[in-house]
């Protein structure tokens, strides 16, 4: 749901997001609606009225299914259609989040696979002092635990930190910062990764040509992330930062704890998203009250969200293939392109306007979205990317982690569905990768070891 | 032998897999969302199977070769058995999500049929068991050496990527007439597959005597193929229409006829 970036004065550590997992809900004002609930198609009736309906409790957050209580019994049958459009866009959704998911990994897979400068122990990050080196295992054990305890209450101070400012409409404080992190993911940790890169392949490049390069990848991606630019790339984009980020915590994290970093973390995550004072689901809350979009920096969003009330009717939504994203501060600076000219981003209503909606034909039919947290995408790559850099070079414990993290996001969005409120995405998901990680390479990979060797097949 | 070997290969193996993934799963959603769940189901059987072998490994002597070897023989044997029993455990799951997608759609009929998600938990089936037996054997042929250096067989990599791609078409063969033979109480026909997964299995036993083992098993893959094909509904006279009907789109006129021609639908 929530990611944040920590931004710290070390060098080594810039960032810590974690996430959940957001329906792209908001509570319903006639200017502005998003949802996996409102992703049916907009030519039935009984989705007009459901949505005038449900935009009589701004805050359904909870009680979504009460505001349907009061529907007459001849809309059961359209209950049954939308129902059923929830299901097929729902399954859409899912794709939508396993396609990004997956480059994700396989980037960071790719990386850790070829690139030896990202598996070989170089020094640890300030946040996990305390060192793994010691011989005897309950020392260990404790090291991890220990470094773990430092970690997570870091982030807890950092969320809570961004909670506030938040709530306190520091803005500006939490762009700059936004901005500070990723100027740095953007341009230093691609410098670093862009020269591993080359070491490991023995490519000769100047020092001009990779300023060039550096200088034009970052500037387009700050655009991109922070301003304006083509759904694509900026999905590109956040998909590669969270794949730098990843690299950076499966190179620093000593190994222990990472494991317990990850299953700390979802525990975490699952407090913080569901307890009514969690930081988390406050600063949900309180983006969908003043009906804002939670900073864009830190959420991947799988489609735009369109506004209603725009200048020209006939432009009105057709189908979501090209869109742009005004990744503002402002909510309500959402602009459009129409499908053909995806360079062109026409602005269609000035910046603080809100336009009651003239016409609710003019939605059409509207793709939602659902939006994952960058933090997720982090910390799904660190586990499956922990699973290849460390399973004694083994490819089936990290096809095994790979299958369980797609599982575990299958059912967060089933219960998204269901729930239709904020949900953390991590901890299903980090569960049944734990699960089969260790399962996987202590059990399987003997057996099927042994039967390779053997030519067995079973 | 390099990637030049890698990527052929895995061309052999994983091709036809790939080439019916792109034409008939990667464009519907809900028939993705199957695929993963079957292979996570497998994966799970093929957890319970280690462990089982794990455990009686561990409880024997080490030393003995002959009881390791019919050990392994025992826990490949049970890992057949419980691979189909999880796939009959992904029939039931598939059933009844089968029956909620029909009461909440319109029309009383869900979107996806019953045979359509019979293939695609085949399918399922077969890409995660043929990724998990060849992907490391894929990742070695990158490296340097020579095969078969110790007086082993020298083919031994060509012949594991067919044997692959054997081993993912019968996986998809075996799913569509099981689902079947589950929906229509066919008992006997379960009791076929299972017993045809075991020779399959034994088969690979002999495996450097690659004439009994590859001959037999693409045998076996042809005539399952065969067989689920009338399962399904395919018949020469299907055939001819599908090839005559090419403007329309084969790939469509394959899910198509799947589709209509699917009993279990009401």
């Amino acid at each position: 749901m929530i990611t944040f970036m920590n931004n710290s004065d070390s060098e080594e550590e810039p960032c810590n997001e974690r996430t959940s997992l957001m329906s792209a809900e908001s509570p319903p004002v006639p200017s502005y609606q998003d949802g996996l609930q409102a992703s049916a198609a907009g030519e039935a009736q009984a989705h007009r009225k459901r949505r005038t309906g449900s935009s009589r409790s701004p805050n359904n957050t909870v009680d979504g299914e009460t505001s349907d209580s009061d529907v007459p019994v001849r809309e059961s049958t359209l209950e049954n259609e939308e129902e059923e459009q929830i299901l097929k866009y729902g399954a859409k959704h899912v794709i939508m989040l396993f396609v990004p998911v997956t480059l994700c990994m396989i980037v960071v897979v790719a990386t850790i696979k070829s690139v030896r400068f990202y598996t070989e122990k170089n020094g640890q990050l300030i946040y996990t002092p305390f060192s793994e080196d010691t011989p005897s295992v309950g020392q260990r054990l404790l090291n991890s635990v220990l470094n773990t305890i430092i970690m997570i209450s870091v982030i807890v101070v950092m969320t809570v930190f961004l909670v506030l400012l938040y709530k306190y409409r520091c803005y500006k404080f939490i762009h700059g910062w936004l901005i500070l992190s990723s100027l740095m993911l953007l341009f230093m940790f691609t410098y670093i990764y862009l020269g591993e890169v080359l070491k490991t392949y023995n490519v000769a490049m100047d020092y001009p040509t990779l300023f060039l390069v550096i200088w034009n990848f970052g500037a387009v991606g700050m655009i991109c992330i922070h301003w304006k630019g083509p759904l694509q790339l900026q999905q590109a984009y956040l998909i590669m930062i969270s794949a730098l980020m990843a690299l950076v915590f499966i190179k620093y994290l000593p190994e222990w704890s990472a494991w317990v970093i990850l299953g700390a973390i979802s525990i975490y995550d699952l407090i913080a998203v569901l307890c009514p004072k969690g930081p988390l689901r406050m600063l949900v809350e309180t983006a969908q009250e003043r009906n804002e979009p939670i900073f864009p920096a830190l959420i991947y969003s799988s489609a735009m969200v369109w506004t209603v009330g725009m200048a020209k009717p006939d432009a009105a939504a057709r189908g979501a293939s090209q869109q742009t994203w005004d990744a503002a501060e402002d909510g309500r600076e959402n602009h459009r392109s129409p499908s053909h000219a995806d360079s062109h981003m026409s602005e269609t209503r000035s910046p603080g306007q809100t336009r009651p909606i003239t016409s609710l034909e003019e939605l059409g039919e509207e793709e939602r979205g659902v939006k994952l947290g960058l933090g997720d995408f982090i910390f799904y790559s660190v586990l499956v990317g922990k699973a290849a850099a460390t399973a004694s070079g083994d490819w089936n414990t990290t096809l095994a982690c790979f299958v369980a993290i797609l599982i575990g996001l299958c059912l967060t969005l089933l219960l998204l569905a269901v729930f239709k409120k904020a949900l953390p995405a991590l901890p299903i998901s980090i569960t049944f990768g734990l699960i089969f990680y260790f399962s996987t390479d202590n059990l399987v990979r003997p057996f099927m070891d042994t039967l390779a060797s053997h030519q067995l097949y079973i | 032998m390099g990637a030049a070997a890698c990527l052929g290969c895995a061309a052999i193996a994983f091709g036809p897999a790939l080439a019916l993934v792109l034409l008939t799963v990667a464009g519907e959603p809900l028939r993705v969302i199957v695929l993963v769940a079957g292979a996570f189901f497998w994966l799970v059987s093929l957890l319970l199977a280690s462990l089982i072998w794990f455990i009686s490994v561990h409880l024997s002597d080490r030393e003995d070769a002959k009881l390791q070897q019919s050990l392994l023989i025992l826990g490949a044997a049970i890992s057949v058995l419980l691979q189909e029993a999880f796939r009959f455990a992904y029939f039931k799951l598939l059933k009844k999500a089968d029956e909620g997608m029909a009461m909440i759609s319109e029309d009383g009929r869900s979107p996806i049929s019953l045979r359509q998600m019979a293939y695609v938990s085949g399918l399922a089936f077969g890409i995660i068991s043929g990724g998990f037996s060849v992907i490391n054997i894929l990742a070695d042929s990158t490296g340097p050496g020579i095969v078969g250096i110790h007086g082993d067989s020298p083919y031994f990599f060509i012949t594991s990527a067919f044997l692959t791609m054997a081993l993912v078409l019968l996986h998809t063969f075996w799913g569509v007439i099981f689902f079947d033979a589950c929906e229509r109480h066919r008992y006997w026909c379960l009791g076929v597959v299972v017993a045809s997964h075991l020779l399959t299995s034994g088969l690979t036993f002999l495996n450097p005597w690659y004439v009994a083992s590859l001959v037999p098993i693409f045998i076996i893959t042809f005539c399952t193929g065969l067989w689920a094909f009338i399962t399904a509904g395919g018949s020469f006279h299907n055939v001819l229409k599908c090839l005559s009907c090419k403007g329309g789109g084969a790939g469509q006129g394959w899910g198509h006829h799947w589709g209509v021609s699917d009993p279990f639908e009401v």
